[in-house]
């Protein structure tokens, strides 16, 4: 494999880690499958990394292991220097599905996070945050619209602010537009990157697309399946902020062709 | 032009447009109130003609007009608050009191069958089990534990219409998606939380599913009980009226007293879409 593509990190702040997983290793008792195997991962502040790979692989495993909704079986599993060990006010999380609960208008979606955890009177104290995160996605005067007038890209866009509102330290994206169409996933890529710049997040995402992997990512994890392991960490040395011009760069090709061939790879194994 | 229409169409529109009408077959066109007065006039003509024509004995299906006539009877006997009112008024109570038992215990079991495992596993087995018996058959037992009075109605009322309830609720908590709980595992919600500020509102259309089919079976609870367990209500006057025969007073206290669950089971729909809100489509199939 090409060397420089693996082991660069320019234009990246080495910044102080702020997620630490340590050899963690999950086993599924019932039907004793290896979901994951030794797997060595450091989010460093203010990036962005994208986990890919076939599905079986053990990314979702992963995910739900760094959202401390499941143990792990072995390992250690650090966020900002505390062990996870169950869901934490700091892990903000995304899924495919903008899930916004339609009794809900947007502001109250948005806050809703901060009234678990905290109470009704908490959450409207939160409202004014809620109104500047709609702002910025973009989304200021839908403040009071109940989901089902919100298309799909306006209601990710607000399920973006409901994960920010209790400014996490760690965003966990679980595919969160592959159930958009290709227009406006594109675009909300490039709104995500603008807003995880804006708020200096360190992001971590779950992916099917390598194009939207490269597009994103300071660093991408490939995983092979059975058992789920780490087959390489690729460095993706595109300067930022990136543009959706570049992915009609040679440099673009390159890295995706090349992770292309490593998924490949895992397929015949 | 050979045809009219599209004459019509060169007449509205530039030349140049490609302007034209899609067909809409005639049958599917006809506004709704003429279409529901002509199926309500061909189901009294055919009634009418079948009388007129002594197909079936008088005893059997009085005329439309005799049917009419006693409606007219039974109307002002109702708006005079004579015996009929008084009777009418005691199986809206049966009725009343029936839904409200139902909705207590059908609620509170459903919550139970559908949020807890042990529900679950060790009650909804019998709940099924019950529930496939017919439930009629137990009318008897109803009146020889509570009596004549309007005890044994409510019951019976109450036991036919607490399985959809209890259906509905527990399958309205099924109904919330892998994601929505996900969501509420990783903001850190209790159980609590998540039943009442999630998985009771995901599930309120099917909960308002089973209070409809609910408010169907009170009805027919009450008026067995009454058949079967005397009382002083409508069933009553309704068993009474058909020992003398009196076919056109059945049909008229039937008809009366379908306007009595169409009033409750309007209310429940009502009360939907206040509550259900955000469910627009499907509450009833007419609406636009």
């Amino acid at each position: 494999m090409n060397a420089s593509l693996a082991h660069e990190n320019p234009g990246a702040s080495p910044d102080a880690p702020v997620y630490e997983l340590t050899n963690v290793s999950k086993t599924y008792a019932r039907n004793a499958v290896v979901a994951l195997e030794n797997v060595d991962l450091t989010l460093r502040h203010g990036s962005f990394t994208s986990v890919i790979g076939s599905s079986g692989c053990g990314k979702s495993t992963l995910l739900k292991i760094m959202a401390g909704l499941i143990p792990p079986t072995k390992g250690r599993v650090i966020l900002q220097d505390k062990p996870v060990t169950g869901p934490r006010r700091d892990i903000g999380m995304m899924f495919q599905q903008a899930t916004l609960f339609p009794w809900k208008t947007a502001v109250e979606n948005i806050v809703l996070p901060i009234e678990i955890r905290d109470g009704k009177a908490a959450a409207k104290l939160a409202r004014e945050k809620a109104y500047d995160l709609l702002d910025i996605v973009g989304l200021k005067g839908f403040e009071n619209v109940y989901p089902n007038e919100l298309s799909g890209g306006m209601a990710q866009r607000a399920s973006i602010c409901r994960m920010l509102i209790t400014e996490p330290a760690v965003l966990l994206l679980d595919e969160p537009f592959s159930a958009l169409d290709e227009l406006s996933r594109d675009m909300m890529n490039m709104e995500l990157q603008r807003i995880c710049r804006e708020q200096d997040a360190t992001a971590f995402l779950v992916t099917h697309s390598i194009q939207e992997a490269v597009i994103l990512s300071d660093e991408i994890v490939v995983m092979k399946p059975r058992p789920g392991r780490i087959a390489e960490i690729v460095h993706v040395d595109l300067p930022r902020p990136r543009t959706l011009d570049m992915m009609t760069t040679p440099r673009f090709g390159e890295i995706v062709d090349h992770i292309r061939g490593m998924l490949d790879k895992g397929e015949n194994m | 032009m050979t045809d009219a229409p599209t004459n019509q169409r060169l007449e509205t529109g530039a030349a140049d447009d490609t302007v034209w009408v899609q067909e809409v077959a005639f049958i599917d066109s006809v506004p709704r109130w003429i279409a529901m007065t002509f199926v309500f006039v061909v189901f009294i003509g055919t009634w009418d003609l079948v009388t007129r024509m002594g197909l079936v004995s008088p005893i059997i299906l009085p005329t439309p007009w005799e049917t009419f006539g006693d409606m007219i009877f039974v109307g002002n006997n109702l708006l005079s608050g004579d015996y009929m009112l008084v009777a009418l008024w005691i199986t809206v109570k049966e009725v009343i009191y029936g839904f409200a038992l139902a909705i207590a215990i059908g609620f509170s079991l459903g919550v139970l069958v559908g949020e807890t495992a042990f529900g679950e596993k060790a009650v909804m087995p019998y709940l099924v089990a019950i529930d496939t018996m017919p439930k009629v058959a137990f009318a008897p037992l109803f009146v020889a534990w509570l009596g004549f009075g309007i005890e044994s109605k409510v019951a019976l009322a109450a036991f036919i219409a607490t399985f959809p309830i209890v259906v509905g609720t527990a399958a309205g908590l099924h109904s919330a998606d892998e994601n929505a709980r996900m969501l509420f595992k990783t903001m850190g919600a209790s159980r609590m939380q998540t039943l009442i500020k999630m998985k009771l509102p995901t599930g309120l259309p099917q909960i308002f599913t089973g209070l409809k089919i609910g408010a169907v079976g009170v009805m027919a609870g009450a008026i067995t009980g009454e058949f079967l367990g005397g009382g002083k209500g409508f069933g009553e006057l309704i068993r009474v009226a058909a020992s003398q025969l009196n076919t056109p007073r059945v049909f008229s206290l039937i008809l009366y007293l379908s306007l009595v669950g169409l009033v409750l089971y309007l209310i429940v729909q009502w009360t939907q879409r206040k509550v259900v809100f955000w469910q627009k489509e499907s509450v009833g199939a007419h609406d636009n």
